[in-house]
């Protein structure tokens, strides 16, 4: 393998890594409020879908983004209502917004455009652009960081860099301020931030709806940055991916942004390659395609490390009467 | 203290919800400009109204009475299975394999055969999650789900490498033979007016034996008391001696090999052939069924035979009425698992608090 072919391999990594990544911190901050998400695939279909919809309508990716970002955020207030206010199963919930998404974006979409589900492909600026970095052109010459800098890290679609600076905020969020530290309560013991008189409810929607956010970005992503439009089912399991690595990197935000990029690696090594062969055994693609799950089941056995997820997750608190 | 009687629980609630599910699938019918009630007619009579629609109707059905049970009973050790589409996948491979390695001179053989094959790689494939479960406390929703993408990638890898007909482009198995051919509805009830076409065979009576066989599990063995005392609290279970790993790997091996059996209907009774994703989603509709039918075996039946008939009817929805897709029953299917699931406070409150105030009324 070259240099330029591992350039653009790392160079296709940080773009596939990226709805894992937004994916992944959002389902950060509702689990860590003790909100169990598997519904993160459906909240990023939906907003794929409504971002390359309206921004197909308007030619305006920014619109196509809000409306792309509204929709996630209303399968979150949906999830919210349901797991949270009357304290319905959280898992359930989640099977429930995934098929939503699933059947309502073709459905819509088969009644706006008539193109079987897809929407009109997007060009100029119904797309997100490539940013080039400064003094990308500068360094270029610059042996082996200036390639890293020019070719793989310059020249992404503004939520790719979102993307990565939501990875500090996360964490400086979570761990540095009282917002953080309550959220983080609420998830492992909502009776004792209760007593202290904090609202569960009002920390746990929250959480929910910082999760629908960011799911709408990654969403977004994937229909204006990653793609240009919309097709069917084109989430492709990245919100179980995302989820997988959550628990591969047990809840911390660095670790998630490491684990997305590993998992971003598998799949672009698997668009390139065919077969890898790796210490004279060759792997299929299908056996790339399987090892972010094969891996995150290794970590949940605990064979390696193991995960242990917040302690009230799952279960909808009930207030002492 | 009971707040309601009984059928207000089994019958009443879940009636409502349902009402509620088809009120907001009717609503977005309305939306995309179409005619609910005509849409709804469509589908009333192409799932029931001909002995044709009723072929696929019991076809989709036997499906979902597998895959629904398979949920049901690990609800009833509250487990939650969501891995019932990859372990019919691998269930799939249990039947295909026994179909193809013997030539078999007769369906009555080869159906018992293919029935264990089927429930044997589904149970296998359900026991690694159940072993983390139970041994390493692996949340099983989650190994489960991952399990489905496994076994997706593994079944891919299999046709395509493996098994596929040497020669031949299609990722698929050669056909099976003539002897493992089970009996469709044309042969054995071509009197109600089942023609060649209809996929319905008889692993819809080995679904129906299936549903009589874990009422029997459930409510009249010491096992199944052993799995819903597991369920209603695992404390008290372990304190009155039943051993928790035990009753978890049981339960899942189970519900696994209920959801292989799925296969025998789908590719040994239908395609008669392994194909890629022969399951379809009819793994996550058991969650739904389940739900649905309270996960009671008869129950379990009845949202079977109403999903079967959603699943035919919304096939013929899309040929009659060209606007509104297929997708529509994906939808109509999330809305259902919805309010009869994650919603099921919403409506469980209020008509509690009727019962409530009527019994004050009376005293």
């Amino acid at each position: 393998m070259d240099l330029a072919t591992v350039i653009q391999l790392l160079d296709s990594t940080l773009r596939l890594a990226t709805p894992l990544l937004l994916a992944c911190l959002a389902g950060l901050f509702s689990e860590r409020a003790g909100i169990f998400d598997i519904g993160l695939e459906g909240k990023m279909l939906a907003a794929a879908f409504f971002s390359a919809a309206v921004a197909a309508m308007t030619g305006n990716v920014w619109i196509g983004l809000l409306a792309g970002t509204a929709a996630s955020l209303a399968l979150a207030a949906l999830h919210g209502l349901a797991s949270i206010t009357f304290r319905g199963n959280q898992l359930i919930s989640g099977v429930a917004i995934n098929f939503l998404a699933s059947g309502l974006t073709v459905l819509i979409g088969q009644t706006w455009f008539q193109l079987g589900g897809r929407t009109p492909s997007l060009e100029g600026a119904a797309r997100f652009q490539e940013i080039t970095l400064p003094l990308a052109g500068v360094l270029e010459p610059v042996p082996v960081i200036g390639p890293l800098y020019a070719n793989v890290l310059s020249g992404h679609t503004i939520l790719v860099y979102v993307g990565l600076l939501a990875v500090p905020a996360t964490w400086y969020v979570l761990f540095r301020t009282r917002f953080g530290l309550r959220l983080r309560a609420v998830g492992e013991n909502p009776g004792a931030v209760d007593t202290a008189g904090v609202s569960v409810v009002g920390l746990r929607f929250s959480a929910v709806l910082i999760c629908g956010l960011l799911c709408g970005l990654a969403g977004a992503y994937l229909a204006t940055g990653l793609s240009a439009g919309f097709v069917k089912e084109m989430s492709a399991g990245r919100g179980f991916i995302a989820l997988a690595a959550l628990i591969f990197a047990k809840w911390r935000p660095w670790y998630a942004l490491a684990a997305c990029l590993l998992f971003g690696l598998l799949e672009a090594l698997g668009n390139r390659f065919q077969s890898l062969e790796v210490l004279g055994v060759t792997l299929p693609t299908q056996f790339m395609q399987a090892l972010p799950y094969i891996l995150t089941v290794v970590i949940l056995a605990g064979f390696v490390g193991k995960a242990i997820p917040p302690r009230a997750g799952g279960a909808a608190y009930v207030k002492e009467r | 203290m009971d707040t309601m009687p009984r059928w207000a629980d089994i019958a009443l609630i879940p009636l409502i919800n349902l009402t509620l599910a088809l009120l907001v699938s009717a609503l977005v019918i309305a939306l995309i400009g179409e005619n609910p009630a005509q849409a709804m007619g469509v589908m009333i009579r192409g799932a029931v109204g001909s002995a044709y629609g009723w072929g696929y109707t019991l076809y989709y059905a036997t499906n979902f009475i597998f895959t629904g049970l398979a949920v049901a009973v690990a609800f009833h050790a509250r487990l939650f299975n969501i891995g019932g589409e990859g372990q019919a996948a691998l269930g799939g491979l249990g039947v295909a394999i026994v179909c193809l390695s013997v030539p078999w001179p007769h369906w009555t053989l080869a159906l018992p055969a293919a029935v264990l094959g089927g429930a044997l790689f589904g149970a296998a494939w359900a026991a690694i999650p159940a072993w983390l479960q139970a041994t390493r406390g692996s949340h099983i929703v989650i190994t489960t789900i991952m399990f489905n993408f496994i076994a997706s990638a593994l079944l891919v890898y299999l046709l395509v490498n493996v098994l596929k007909v040497p020669g031949s482009m299609a990722p698929e198995t050669a056909r099976f033979p003539e002897g493992a051919r089970l009996p469709s509805a044309y042969d054995w009830g071509a009197w109600m007016g089942f023609g060649r076409s209809a996929p319905l065979n008889v692993a819809f009576f080995v679904a129906l034996a299936c549903c009589v066989a874990v009422w029997v599990l459930i409510w009249k063995t010491r096992l199944g008391y052993e799995i819903r005392a597991f369920g209603q609290s695992e404390a008290a279970a372990k304190y009155a001696g039943i051993r928790p790993v035990r009753t978890i790997m049981i339960t899942m091996l189970i519900s696994g090999g209920l959801a292989g059996l799925m296969a025998v209907n789908a590719v040994q009774g239908e395609a008669e052939r392994l194909v890629i994703d022969s399951v379809q989603g009819a793994g996550f509709v058991g969650i739904a069924v389940a739900l649905m039918g309270r996960s009671h075996p008869l129950g379990v039946l009845l949202a079977a035979l109403l999903f079967g008939a959603l699943y035919q009817g919304g096939a013929e929805l899309e040929f009659e009425m060209p606007a509104i897709s297929r997708e529509m029953i994906v939808v109509i299917q999330a809305l259902v698992i919805l309010f009869t699931g994650a919603l099921d406070n919403m409506v469980r409150g209020p008509v509690e608090g009727l019962f409530r105030r009527r019994r004050k009324g009376a005293t």
